[in-house]
């Protein structure tokens, strides 16, 4: 390590933070590709891989929706796939896609260029933390092919079931899934180290954290969470697996199954409950905050305008995370509990709609006045806005004890969740990389195709998720093969399932554009230049553009100014980068003649 | 899962006390607001250390979780404690010991002292491993006697807290070793010494910790213990 020093302007520019680093160089392909130490690299394997899992779960979805749009039409679902369909559907969106997407991606691709550093603090443990992910994804696909196929305990495992005969994949899938799931956190963590280390010690000169750009703070804090909540999952894979394997009883309760007395003795399934909600629920926020964070920057640079109360979204993203902690039994009113308790709950759940509400102001009143540009970013940000308002409304509903009771366990959920943490997050990913696309390769995406994703996808997810609420008003359950035979269930509510299936089939299709146009637009997109959406963060500063291994040639940026400085009065340019020194924003070319200050003009 | 809700709460107050010094008096949106101290470069400590704390952060949830779940599971009926094996005793003085020559390395490390280093390591490494084998040891005498991991949820959580707590030891010394190995080949007086530090704030976490989980494997005062007041 030697010192670094960069260029001038030190009156403006607070302490470097960090030495110059040393970096590997690979010689081999296989060193700069596959074997790659460089965060972008990873970002894209994780990204790649991440996507190619998605699909899976997407295709999950049609053979479900195909089972419950058009009942027994299909040969090959029975009620043990349907289950097994469901399972890995849930598990893999929200573990191994949408997490694995926002940290490893997003994280490992933007954290070290918008901090401005050259990579990652430890370029191996990040390249192990993807070779370890890897190795949970194949353990989980792995478990398609076992004897007995995949759990089909539900995404959530609650024991006793989970593990007992009877259950889809007890024997094979649910170990399988448990050890795929304990690799996940090991590698989540050596990536999580990664990220948290490097936004808090490899910021460039003059980046201090409050001029971080929201997304930097979102995954940051989103990876605090997670580096907490992930041995809540760990300590729950663990303790499962010896109850199905040794023996033992921390979850499984004395019991008859199948006419035969099990082997186990006293053990308590709320127990699990707890462990997996405690974190189950912060991961709803591990996988938000960084979508906030995106959303925020989209909506900025998009609007021209700078964020309105840039401390205040700080803040809220670190309140929203600190509340995530208290409120995991609101997953359990139906489970049984003390009346106080559900009180508790009910009151912190609540508590969680004043800090997130204020984001949601926050950047509407960001929109407000700015000098929108309907790019395909912003069109993903702004319905990520009405997606996870929509999410968020009913999510109240579902906060409430006496509410959610009916509601439990009923379609509404299912509709719920869908919009907050399924659809509304997949927004910003698309936003993203609509957004940092050309960046990373070069190259638009194309509009033509991008728009007609946009909105296929947009109408389509509300076609799917809007009429599910009013299914779950008639209390129709979910996770059931077939609800056909049942008294209170009118045959419009068929009719309105075949529809849903219809929408899922139609938007299902309008990914496969985005694919098509990702994989074309790399050969073929027109070329971006380096700052398309004319950015003032760091990564679309760098002198090559996709940024080399490096980043940020011989010399590292020097910050001046927060990340938000669009629109500023007075100047010519609507926009300054966070490198320009304020010196140089004083020189002619930047100000307009009338207002140019008495020393400049001199 | 209270003693996991206090554990966090207490974490999550030190990153807003972090955030609030952060975040007091600074305008973000001024180009111009950094303080003349500015001038001045200044290194923080090395990502490693960061890292380490970061990490005894992520350690420290995992063992405040499995004692939450302890704490849970030890009211049910089938709570049946298992005989105190006396070992466990020698086996904590071996760590304590462990502990201390690591200590010992540091401050030979902060002088340069490579001999002495080259000996806390070793002392330090050879105590650690007597404490695994002594674990071990007690694993062998507990199947001897008949308690399995399945025989009560009591013997079940003391392998769980034991195999957990030796896993970490042995991730320790993949440290230790590279620490180790270093110190004997080409000392180099900074890593050294940072490795030095770095290997003596996880002993001493691992200390800690043991220390907390043998209070709940031999304690009665503290509710239901795992082992019984019943000698091994």
């Amino acid at each position: 390590m030697s010192a670094h020093v960069a260029h001038d302007e030190t009156e403006f520019a607070p302490p470097a933070e960090v030495g110059e680093m040393h970096l590997y160089h690979p010689k081999t392909f296989l060193g700069k590709y596959i074997w790659s130490q460089d965060a972008k690299v990873i970002a894209i394997q994780y990204a790649l891989t991440a996507m190619g899992i998605g699909l899976v779960a997407l295709v999950f979805s049609w053979l479900m929706r195909l089972q419950l749009g058009f009942p027994g039409r299909v040969a090959f679902i029975d009620p043990d796939t349907y289950l097994q369909l469901v399972s890995m559907h849930g598990m893999i969106m929200v573990i191994y896609l949408l997490t694995a997407l926002f940290l490893g991606g997003f994280g490992n691709y933007l954290i070290p260029l918008m901090v401005g550093a050259r990579d990652m603090v430890f370029p191996y443990v990040n390249m192990l933390s993807y070779w370890v992910y890897l190795l949970a994804v194949l353990l989980l696909v792995a478990s398609f092919f076992a004897p007995g196929g995949p759990t089909g305990a539900g995404w959530t495992l609650y024991p006793p079931q989970a593990i007992l005969d009877g259950t889809p994949g007890a024997s094979w899938g649910i170990v399988l899934m448990l050890v795929s799931l304990g690799v996940f956190v090991i590698g989540f963590t050596m990536g999580g180290l990664n990220y948290v280390v490097t936004v808090l010690q490899a910021r460039t000169r003059g980046m201090t954290m409050m001029r971080l750009p929201l997304t930097v703070w979102g995954i940051f804090m989103a990876t605090v969470l997670a580096l907490l909540a992930f041995p809540a999952l760990f300590v729950s894979a663990i303790m499962m697996l010896l109850d199905h394997s040794l023996g033992t009883s921390f979850f499984m309760p004395a019991l008859v199954s199948k006419g035969q007395q099990v082997a186990h003795t006293g053990g308590n399934p709320l127990l699990f409950q707890h462990l997996f909600w405690f974190f189950g629920h912060p991961e709803v926020y591990i996988v938000a905050l960084p979508a906030f964070g995106i959303v925020s920057d989209l909506i900025s640079t998009h609007a021209r305008k700078n964020i309105f109360g840039y401390r205040m979204m700080v803040w809220a993203i670190l309140i929203i995370g600190g509340l995530s902690f208290v409120v995991w039994a609101h997953h359990m009113y139906v489970s049984g509990m003390n009346p106080y308790f559900g009180f508790f709950f009910a009151t912190t759940t609540l508590l969680i709609a004043i800090p997130t509400a204020l984001k949601v102001y926050n950047w509407v009143l960001t929109l407000w006045k700015g000098n929108i540009r309907l790019t395909l970013p912003m069109l993903f940000a702004i319905a990520f806005i009405f997606t996870f308002v929509n999410g968020g409304l009913t999510g109240l509903f579902l906060g409430n004890v006496v509410v959610d009771l009916p509601l439990s366990d009923t379609m509404f959920v299912v509709a719920h969740f869908h919009m907050v943490m399924g659809i509304a997050p997949v927004l910003t990913v698309f936003g993203a990389i609509y957004h940092w696309y050309p960046k990373i390769t070069g190259r638009m995406l194309d509009e033509t195709m991008g728009k007609i994703h946009f909105w296929v996808t947009f109408i389509g997810t509300y076609a799917i998720f809007y009429p599910m609420h009013y299914l779950g008003f008639m209390g129709i359950p979910r996770r059931y093969y077939a609800i056909a035979g049942t008294n209170f269930i009118p045959d419009s509510a068929h009719l309105l399932n075949a529809w849903i299936s219809l929408a899922a089939f139609v938007v299902g299709a309008a990914q496969m554009v985005f694919l098509y146009n990702l994989a074309r637009s790399y050969f073929r997109g027109r070329p971006s230049g380096p700052n398309p959406w004319q950015a003032t963060t760091l990564e679309w500063q760098t002198p090559e553009t996709p940024p080399k291994h490096g980043n940020f040639g011989k010399e590292l940026p020097v910050v001046y100014r927060w990340a938000y400085d669009y629109g500023v009065p007075g100047l010519h340019a609507d926009y300054i980068p966070q490198n320009v020194p304020p010196s140089e924003v004083r020189a002619e070319a930047w100000v307009k003649k009338d207002q140019m200050p008495a020393e400049a003009s001199a | 899962m209270t003693i996991g809700m206090i554990a966090l709460s207490l974490l999550m107050a030190a990153i807003v006390w972090w955030l609030f010094r952060q975040s007091l008096n600074v305008q973000p949106w001024e180009s111009e607001s950094a303080a003349p101290a500015a001038r001045v470069a200044v290194t923080g400590p090395p990502a490693a250390k960061i890292a380490l704390g970061v990490f005894l952060c992520v350690a420290s949830s995992l063992f405040v979780l499995f004692v939450s779940a302890y704490a849970m599971r030890l009211g049910l009926a089938d709570w049946t404690p298992l005989p105190r094996p006396r070992l466990l005793v020698f086996n904590t003085a071996l760590l304590v010991g462990a502990s201390i020559a690591m200590e010992w390395t540091v401050h030979a490390a902060r002088r340069f002292d490579t001999l002495k280093v080259r000996r806390g390591l070793a002392a330090s490494g050879l105590l650690t491993v007597g404490f695994l084998v002594g674990q071990l040891v007690v694993w062998k005498q507990l199947v001897d006697a008949g308690y399995f991991v399945s025989t009560s949820a009591a013997t079940a959580f003391f392998y769980l807290f034991t195999a957990v707590h030796g896993l970490h030891v042995l991730g320790g010394l993949v440290a230790w070793a590279r620490a180790t190995l270093h110190a004997w080949r080409a000392p180099d007086p900074g890593r050294m010494r940072l490795a030095a530090e770095l290997c003596a704030t996880y002993w001493h976490f691992l200390l800690v910790v043991w220390v907390v989980l043998y209070a709940l494997l031999v304690s009665s005062h503290l509710g239901l213990a795992i082992c019984s007041s019943a000698p091994l």
